[in-house]
């Protein structure tokens, strides 16, 4: 199923097994359960071992992202500025965890460790945009806008199919 | 030979040798919990640690071989506090849940928590807050008792070969665990048990039927049957401290009789029955052309992984039930119609030395007119608790006999429980079976001892036919291939999963010694050389009931009773070849 990534590989060698995993996420933004179980009978590997490689590194994500990746930062400027309680209204307001992804797949939380602005310290980002010395009673009326935005989408897709 | 001191003591080892090894070579005890014998070590848990003179750190002694001259302590105070503190912080991140616990007082890591001191809580851990896998029929799994150890995850993967369970995630949120953790029932496990030997602790154990077991007993409607395998009474001793390789039958049959079980019979009888039904079908798939090699269907652990990894070789399974399954079949038909029994009312119990079983007996294809063969299943360890419960000691507990006439058996039954012992009792009977003849000699030495593939070649009446004997299910691919390759050279190959055979069964004893595993193979030899008869065709009950019953080995009746059909899982399950 997976020929066009195993093509670069050699089979029953299980030092790719890395670069194939990356090379999946490349494709699906995220590791899809029958392409590792694809994976792992092209490395001969038993798919639980493959699973546990999978889990291990944060680079690897098992479920898809949504439209939005909200990435929050919580780095030492922006926890002193009260960033927690961001990530605490972020989850409630969406009603998943961070890592998660809420059911409609519109919005991912994640959290990174710096995202390099701490002079605008607490920051959050919606997929290319940034959001700086952000504040709690902000985040509905932030979150409002990209729902807005995709519901948009979603009705000119609709439409243009009518057409 | 390298020289070196261990705790002021010359030692004399061997280069490569292990510190752990040395040590051990000259009475010095060091605790293990990660480590396994045979296998490369890996020093993960660290409780093996040793101080050596001019190394600063402490060294693992499991993983460091000894050097020319080393000059080692095994019991300073540092590594003793080291040690100790490993396991604080092991106990603080496990349950407290002891008393209640299935590995109560059989725990290695209560032991290490006994042998360390431990008197106080110094770190107010945080536990695990995983959920129980039930999913299986025959396992449990408990990750918040699991102390990472990886045994169970080397043993499945190295051992095995089978790696339904691996190590996910990361730092405090490790896990062992299926893939996706989607429960041991839809993965590669074959549910053979050597995990739950390894564990040190309670996090891999079986399922219990017990309660169903007594609520049987207890009702007054019920006729509940016990059945025992034979690798059971070479190691249930071992829970009793009486001698390795103490053969208790008469007990075991007086303490099952006490237990209130209404007739006590031997799965050695259908083990004889298995060898006439078997032996016929392989002399008739040499004689007519039928798919050959045969394997043995004995083992339901070996069943489970051709259904799930090469469900195309399915045709070169024997159809023969395994033995407890034809033993509860012939009691629900051929027994009740005897005993003037409703089949309804007959409730049939296996003490098994395997995990597995349990699975099996659940199988929809191993029914006669939709009524289970075999009810429940036993294993080894949860008879020894039963027993307890009971009052019931081996020490002074008299002997007595099988009930009859599913009781009779021969000593060719009796080493089933060891890896070629199917194969033995077979040739035995086949050839006889084809000469007319017995075998000059009966002991196969060649299909005896701890090889991973053991063979032979029987001439008989001029054609060679080659068996082979697979020890541990992590040995069978490389035979699967050739198979695959049209390139085997057998014509039958029996298969056990656990290496050893059932005598290492997964429900057996806890605490393995391979010396244990020697005295219980011996017991079955022993009890095979003593026997009145020696080979299964010379069964007077097997002979009657074919007389009586069945008429012949494989006719029409002994096929809708004796045998079964398989699975393709493959399709089910997602696996991994």
């Amino acid at each position: 199923m997976h020929d066009k990534i195993f093509i670069n590989y050699t089979a029953k060698d299980r030092s790719n097994l890395i670069a194939l995993l990356q090379d999946v996420q490349e494709i699906y933004g995220y590791l899809p359960e029958d392409a590792l179980l694809d994976v792992a009978s092209f490395i001969g590997m038993p798919l639980a071992s493959v699973y546990g490689v999978a889990t291990f590194y944060n680079q690897f994500r098992l479920t898809p992202l949504g439209k939005y990746v909200i990435r929050i930062c919580r780095g030492t400027a922006c926890h002193v500025k009260n960033s927690n309680n961001i990530l605490f209204a972020l989850e409630t307001e969406l009603g998943i965890n961070a890592g998660e992804t809420t059911r409609d797949k519109l919005f991912t939380i994640e959290t990174v460790a710096c995202i390099g602005a701490c002079s605008i310290a607490p920051v959050i980002s919606i997929n290319e945009e940034y959001y700086g010395r952000l504040t709690v009673k902000e985040i509905p009326k932030i979150l409002k806008k990209y729902k807005k935005e995709a519901q948009k989408m979603n009705e000119s897709e609709t439409q243009s199919v009518g057409a | 030979m390298i020289e070196l001191s261990i705790n002021n003591i010359k030692v004399k080892a061997e280069e490569g040798m292990t510190i752990l090894d040395a040590a051990k070579s000259v009475g010095i005890k060091i605790p293990t919990l990660c480590h396994m014998k045979d296998l490369f070590p890996t020093g993960a848990c660290r409780i093996c640690v040793v101080e050596v003179d001019g190394r600063g750190g402490l060294i693992p002694s499991c993983a460091y071989p000894v050097e020319e001259g080393m000059n080692i302590d095994t019991n300073s105070r540092r590594v003793k506090t080291a040690r100790k503190t490993i396991v604080e912080l092991l106990v603080e991140n496990h349950p407290q849940d002891c008393l209640i616990c299935v590995r109560n007082k059989n725990c290695e890591l209560q032991d290490l928590s006994e042998i360390y001191g431990l008197r106080e809580h110094r770190y107010a851990g945080e536990h695990k807050d995983h959920a129980i896998d039930i999913s299986s029929a025959s396992m449990e799994r408990d990750p918040a008792k699991c102390i990472l150890c990886g045994r169970c995850v080397r043993m499945c993967n190295e051992v095995q070969k089978v790696g339904a369970i691996d190590f996910t995630n990361r730092g405090f949120t490790s896990n062992v665990t299926t893939p996706f953790n989607k429960g041991l029932n839809v993965s590669d496990c074959i549910l053979c048990g050597q995990c739950i030997l390894v564990c040190p602790t309670a996090a891999l154990r079986e399922k219990s039927h017990a309660k169903e077991i007594v609520n049987s007993i207890n009702d007054k409607n019920k006729y509940t049957i016990v059945q025992i395998a034979p690798a059971v009474r070479a190691s249930i001793g071992e829970e009793y401290n009486l001698p390795l390789g103490s053969n208790v039958t008469g007990q075991l049959v007086t303490g099952l009789k006490r237990l209130g079980f209404k007739k006590v019979f031997d799965t050695n009888f259908a083990a004889d029955l298995t060898i006439m039904e078997e032996g016929t079908e392989l002399i008739s798939r040499i004689k007519n052309g039928g798919k050959l090699p045969m394997f043995t269907s004995c083992c339901p652990g070996w069943v489970k992984y051709i259904e799930q990894n090469s469900p195309e070789l399915l045709p070169h399974v024997s159809t023969c039930k395994s033995p407890h399954e034809m033993e509860g079949a012939v009691l629900k038909t051929y027994y009740a119609k005897k005993m003037g029994l409703n089949p309804e009312d007959i409730y049939v119990v296996s003490i098994m030395p395997c995990t597995v079983k349990k699975f099996e007996s659940d199988r929809p294809e191993l029914n006669i007119e939709k009524l289970q063969d075999v009810d429940a299943v036993l294993t080894t360890r949860e008879l020894v608790r039963m027993f307890k419960m009971a009052g019931i000691d081996f020490n002074d507990l008299p002997e007595d006999e099988f009930d009859n006439p599913l009781g009779e058996s021969t000593g060719a039954a009796a080493i089933f429980g060891t890896s070629g012992g199917v194969m033995e009792a077979a040739l035995r009977t086949a050839y006889h079976e084809l000469t007319g003849e017995n075998l000059q000699s009966l002991e196969m030495f060649d299909l005896r001892g701890g090889g991973g593939v053991k063979e032979c070649t029987v001439d008989v009446d001029g054609m060679d036919v080659n068996v082979a004997v697979v020890n541990g299910i992590g040995n069978v691919d490389p035979i699967l291939e050739e198979i695959k390759n049209g390139q085997s050279k057998y014509h039958f190959i029996e298969v056990m999963a656990c290496p050893g055979g059932c005598i290492n069964g997964g429900g057996q004893p806890i605490h393995q010694k391979p010396e244990k595993i020697v005295k219980r193979v011996q017991a079955l030899y022993e009890i095979d050389e003593k026997a009145k008869h020696r080979m299964s065709h010379e069964n007077e009950s097997v002979k009657k009931i074919y007389k009586e019953f069945f008429i012949e080995p494989n006719s029409p009746k002994a096929h809708d009773i004796l045998h079964t059909s398989y699975v393709n899982r493959k399709a089910i399950l997602h696996t991994k070849k």
